[in-house]
């Protein structure tokens, strides 16, 4: 069974859908799909999903608290901080701005919790914060999560946002996409699981590093998933893209992807997949 | 020299490419083509042959000299396929104990349609985790342009040389300035900050080694390289624990105090 449905949206910035805040009673959500004003409760009931499929752009702890059993979350590596190793023109201000939007330090985040009762290392990315690109702090935080997985032998599950590399820390961002990988390699090699969850928009130097690598990927209906710009391939082709091009259900058609899943039942399948995988016998933490 | 002055002296078509390297530096290249699965990209060529008395794998981003034949190879920006049969090859050359040499010279990953639906990026992140593993000592040298990820997927290595205005970045210059500056035209002040030089490189530990161009494409030129080469590959051949090397070689780019 497939949950797609038609996207509408014009462009990535519309997806993130408009919020009015009427002069009496509840905050209220406008989808960008189907259009519809949803009261903000009943989005939240719905894990921010629209009736109509769409699934809203959520924060990084507000995903993990989403997906990740009530009070087990305990956050791992939490004071790593972006840096600016190349004192790169107006990356100073755009940090502190990241920092401002998204109330964190760097785009990811990152823990140990349990799922539906299995203990998991966790990671998710945060889009407010220079939309999830990997500079150092970035690509350090993941491959100390692998490490520390591995060393507890404990599986990975995690939720990639991501524009790709970022270019303000210049080549030494580019080696994050190296040494998560060879992170990832090492946690594999030791017989442990990895899940990844592809969510709205992964692309780039995420794509082609530890977005790809799980054992198992999962993605959300309708996120952006691909490696090149959509733009950068429309100057290369000079052709029009393909409807649904560079969607979740166009990597699970492509054979790049296991499953498309509805952030509601997110949850339950990846606690399903942890268990058959020696999930709650593996208490490592 | 400037850094855009750098990036443009590395895209020369004039330049040496990945192929007169491999006929210039080992002997009896055997060329071998696919990557099992789809078809055989033209941009990447890989094969087996001799440094001096040592078999060797052979792989590299091959852009041509003629219009013709950068056409033929896609400007040198592979596509999933060529990073499949590079992979191929390399598995191949660790089956054999075969060091492996790779010659990187690409504007990035081939930007496409099919490029996409034959999975771009899981190709690039196959080759980066089971290059990080690969038991045989892997030297990459960068000849001209190192773009991005298309270029990194080669060059998860032991060494890395790069000529002396070979580039390195996460991003072209050109399109760093269209994003951030809406400004394709300040490329020149994108590359500079981007520190992509091979000096820069050297100085963040990236690069092991600058290869001067004074003599470059002589015979003196690849004389000199390939003792170099020979010299390096006896020097990783005896070490034991290479791939533990490696890894700490990229754990160590923007290393933070935080040990477990």
């Amino acid at each position: 069974m497939l949950l797609s449905f038609e996207y509408k949206a014009k462009n990535e910035l519309e997806k993130d859908g408009r919020s009015t805040a009427p002069l009496y009673g509840e905050k209220e959500i406008v989808c960008p799909n189907c259009h519809r004003t949803l009261k903000e409760s009943e989005a939240e009931s719905r894990l921010m999903t629209c009736i109509c499929g769409h699934h809203f752009r959520i924060g990084a702890r507000k995903r993990l608290g989403y997906m990740t059993d009530e009070g087990s979350f305990s956050e791992l590596f939490g004071d790593i901080e972006a840096s600016d190793p190349l004192s790169f023109p107006g990356y100073g201000e755009k940090l502190s701005k990241a920092r401002d939007a998204s109330g964190e330090r760097e785009s990811v985040i990152m823990g140990t919790a349990m799922i539906g009762g299995c203990p998991a290392a966790v990671f998710s990315m945060e889009s407010l914060f220079m939309m999830g690109s990997m500079g150092t702090g970035t690509g350090e935080k993941i491959t100390l999560l692998f490490e520390y997985a591995r060393a507890h032998s404990l599986p990975v599950v995690g939720w990639t946002v991501s524009g790709g590399a970022r270019m303000q820390e210049g080549l030494l961002s580019l080696m994050q996409m190296a040494k998560t990988s060879a992170a990832v390699k090492r946690h594999s090699d030791r017989g442990l699981l990895y899940i990844t969850v592809l969510t709205d928009p992964t692309t780039g130097g995420v794509t082609a590093s530890f977005a790809m690598e799980g054992d198992i990927i999962l993605a959300e209906p309708g996120a952006t998933v691909g490696f090149a710009g959509k733009r950068v391939i429309e100057e290369t082709v000079r052709q029009k893209l393909p409807r649904g091009f560079q969607t979740s259900e166009f990597i699970l058609e492509h054979g790049f992807a296991d499953m498309v899943v509805s952030r509601i039942a997110e949850k339950e399948t990846i606690s399903s997949i942890l268990a058959l995988h020696g999930g709650k016998r593996n208490a490592g933490i | 020299m400037q850094a855009y002055e750098r990036v443009k002296t590395a895209r020369l078509s004039s330049r040496p490419t990945a192929l007169d390297y491999i006929h210039s530096l080992f002997s009896g290249f055997i060329e071998f083509h696919g990557d099992r699965r789809h078809g055989d990209d033209k941009a990447i060529v890989g094969g087996i042959a001799w440094l001096s008395s040592i078999p060797v794998t052979v792989i590299g981003i091959e852009k041509g000299h003629t219009a013709s034949e950068r056409m033929e190879r896609s400007f040198g920006a592979p596509e999933p396929e060529g990073y499949r049969k590079a992979l191929r090859l390399m598995k191949q050359a660790e089956k054999f104990s075969r060091p492996v040499i790779t010659i990187v010279d690409t504007s990035g990953a081939y930007c496409g349609v099919g490029a996409e639906k034959r999975g771009q990026g899981e190709a690039i992140a196959r080759n980066l985790m089971e290059m990080s593993t690969l038991d045989v000592p892997i030297i990459t040298i960068l000849i001209g342009e190192g773009g991005s990820g298309g270029a990194l997927a080669l060059a998860l290595s032991d060494r890395l040389w790069m000529l002396e205005n070979a580039v390195y970045s996460v991003i072209s210059p050109e399109g760093c300035a269209s994003i951030l500056w809406r400004d394709g035209s300040k490329a020149a002040e994108a590359a500079e900050a981007l520190c992509l030089t091979a000096s820069d490189a050297y100085s963040a530990g990236v690069a092991d080694r600058i290869i001067s161009e004074e003599n470059l494409g002589s015979k003196e030129f690849y004389a000199a390289l390939k003792a170099d080469l020979r010299d390096e590959i006896e020097v990783l051949i005896g070490k034991e624990d290479l791939t533990e090397l490696r890894y700490q070689r990229f754990r160590s780019f923007g290393r933070r105090e935080n040990d477990l």
